[in-house]
């Protein structure tokens, strides 16, 4: 029973966590202050994963070389989503940034594109350089069930360290004056427009900012794993989406806090499961099947939040007050 | 009154001595339909002017036009001395002509104080890299609040301030957008209806507030359907029928005008279409 808490509290301060967390800060930024329909971050986090792992294997870049690549393709990438669809309503960006999202999956899994993107295969061993940047010495941290290794200990600091980050400039740029701008094109483009300010402009700044979240979110989640082209399917994008929503849209800290609940309580429900089958306790499941229940029972919570409390666990909900 | 605004007798198109906006042959087809086709017009500077003329006129599309929210497939007009064909929007806003709309536009989940922020012009801080140094724009969203305040007040919406905007009554949020629209400073003011769906009691304050941008120097153009509105407040009012200005002149002696009546009542309104029957139970 220690073990199964444990494993739910090793989920909310995993590594991945904080890597979804930092997407879902991006997507925060598009939907829950710009009102931007992205329904592609996963592609943006497959930019940062790819951008990173083929910079450094194929092209033999230092690892901030690697960065900068994939931060260079990002933006890319959002102009090209960004320029054909910013001027059109907001339902045209999200068509449009699904469909991108899944080409782009398609294209690197190809067997023609193998030699760089290794396929269907993916890639690997890209994060030497990374962990060469340690500064904790060899050797196992922590205690009881939460002990780990000094490249455990590193990642899990600059991953929650970004977390931070990002959501401190996120919090700057909203109470801003750039971010009154964009709070005003999510109520009502038009009115913004009428006041002088460069509505076009402010979207495509918004698109490429949380997009660079999701960019840096993907080559952490790389780090310590391999790149798998099928992790960029539209399954990431609607795991970031159901943390944006469990938080909170139009908050701040929602989106962290939403990451560690998704996962934490996916771990926990796992765990509770396998124990309950592993005890007798419930005979009607097999432990294959406890995987996918687990997520049928996070969709029904996520249904349920969404019936009893709209506005997310940290939203205002004086704000939905007034969208009957 | 018409040799003061105008050059000559009013008439559709008729020069004025200073104008604002010179509109010049602009025309805006949707598939068979001629929305607007104004050969010639010009908005004397200064002056509150009434475009007026019954439903489906082209009125609106004429201030979108204008104010860059549609394209006119031809024509070109100038606003200041300054060409506007092909500015987008934003830019005319800049310039100094600002527009209301028809339908309400308040920003509904931002107070109403921030509202009226938005609506300042060179705030360094709506600059996404100024954004996060508080330093380089705390002082100049300082003295945008103190001006925000102080419209607010006028307005008669200072108590409103911290609330959300969607909280505000139908004709609050009018007196709100009319608010918001002046913090752009501008030299003319676009007003699409501003009395639709306010009642009476909020009418005149909203009178009042229209003839106090004349007072400050500014030049207004506003679409309504009050008659009682047009003839107590406007200098000038144009009439507008099927896209085109079928006539322009003094408020007295532009409601006299045979061409206006006819575009309102239609030409037949003497003749009796068959209510009297009715109601003789014939």
């Amino acid at each position: 029973m220690d073990l199964i808490f444990s494993n739910a509290v090793n989920a909310l301060f995993d590594p991945m966590t904080a890597a979804y967390a930092i997407a879902a800060i991006g997507i925060a930024l598009h939907f829950g202050f710009t009102g931007l329909l992205n329904f592609g971050q996963a592609s943006f986090m497959a930019v940062g994963a790819y951008g990173f792992a083929i910079a450094t294997i194929s092209f033999g870049l230092p690892f901030w070389g690697a960065v900068a690549v994939s931060v260079g393709l990002s933006v890319i990438l959002a102009f090209l989503l960004g320029i054909p669809t910013l001027r059109l309503r907001s339902d045209y960006l999200a068509i449009v940034t699904i469909a991108a999202s899944e080409m782009l999956r398609y294209i690197v899994s190809t067997t023609s594109a193998q030699p760089l993107t290794g396929g269907p295969q993916g890639l690997n061993n890209y994060s030497t350089e990374f962990y060469g940047l340690n500064p904790i010495p060899v050797g196992t941290y922590g205690f009881w069930n939460f002990t780990y290794s000094e490249r455990e200990v590193f990642m899990r600091i600059v991953s929650w360290t970004l977390v931070v980050l990002f959501a401190i400039v996120l919090a700057i740029l909203v109470r801003s004056p750039w971010g009154r701008v964009i709070k005003g094109i999510r109520e009502d483009e038009d009115a913004v427009r009428s006041l002088g300010k460069n509505v076009y402009a402010y979207k495509m700044q918004s698109l490429i900012v949380g997009g660079l979240m999701g960019t840096v979110a993907g080559i952490l989640f790389v780090i310590p794993r391999s790149v798998q082209p099928g992790n960029y399917g539209t399954q990431l994008t609607f795991f970031l989406w159901t943390m944006l929503l469990l938080g909170g849209a139009s908050t701040v800290i929602g989106s962290v806090i939403g990451s560690m609940i998704f996962w934490g309580l996916l771990s926990l429900s796992d765990d509770l499961l396998r124990a309950g089958v592993d005890n007798g306790v419930i005979t009607f499941l097999t432990n294959d099947q406890v995987g996918t229940i687990r997520f049928m029972i996070v969709g029904l919570g996520l249904m349920l939040l969404v019936i009893f409390r709209p506005q997310g666990i940290f939203g205002n909900k004086k704000e939905l007050q007034f969208n009957g | 009154m018409a040799n003061e605004i105008a050059k000559g007798p009013a008439t559709p198109g008729v020069a004025k001595h200073d104008p604002i906006l010179i509109v010049d042959n602009v025309r805006r087809q949707f598939g068979g339909l001629v929305a607007v086709d104004v050969e010639h017009l010009e908005i004397p500077r200064g002056m509150i002017t009434a475009l007026i003329g019954p439903n489906g006129a082209g009125k609106t599309t004429f201030f979108n036009l204008l104010t860059g929210f549609d394209t006119p497939d031809t024509g070109s007009w100038t606003f200041n001395g300054t060409k506007l064909s092909g500015v987008p929007s934003y830019k005319v806003a800049r310039m100094g002509m600002v527009r209301t709309f028809q339908l309400t536009k308040s920003l509904n989940l931002l107070t109403v104080l921030e509202n009226m922020r938005l609506g300042a012009q060179r705030q360094p801080g709506e600059s996404i890299f100024a954004a996060l140094f508080k330093p380089l724009w705390a002082k100049n969203e300082k003295a945008i609040t103190v001006r925000a305040e102080e419209l607010l007040k006028r307005f008669k919406l200072d108590a409103k301030s911290e609330d959300f905007a969607a909280s505000l009554s139908g004709g609050q949020r009018k007196l709100l957008e009319m608010a918001r629209a002046l913090m752009t400073e501008p030299k003319m003011v676009m007003l699409d209806e501003p009395m639709a769906g306010v009642n009476p009691a909020l009418t005149q304050s909203l009178l009042e507030h229209v003839k106090g941008l004349k007072d400050q120097g500014m030049s207004v153009l506003f679409v309504e359907h009050d008659m009682h509105m047009v003839r107590n407040i406007s200098d000038w009012v144009i009439v507008m029928a099927e896209g085109k200005v079928v006539a322009e002149g003094p408020p007295n002696e532009v409601m006299k005008n045979p061409a206006v009546i006819d575009a309102y009542l239609g030409a037949h309104h003497d003749s009796d279409l068959g209510a009297d029957k009715i109601a003789k139970g014939e």
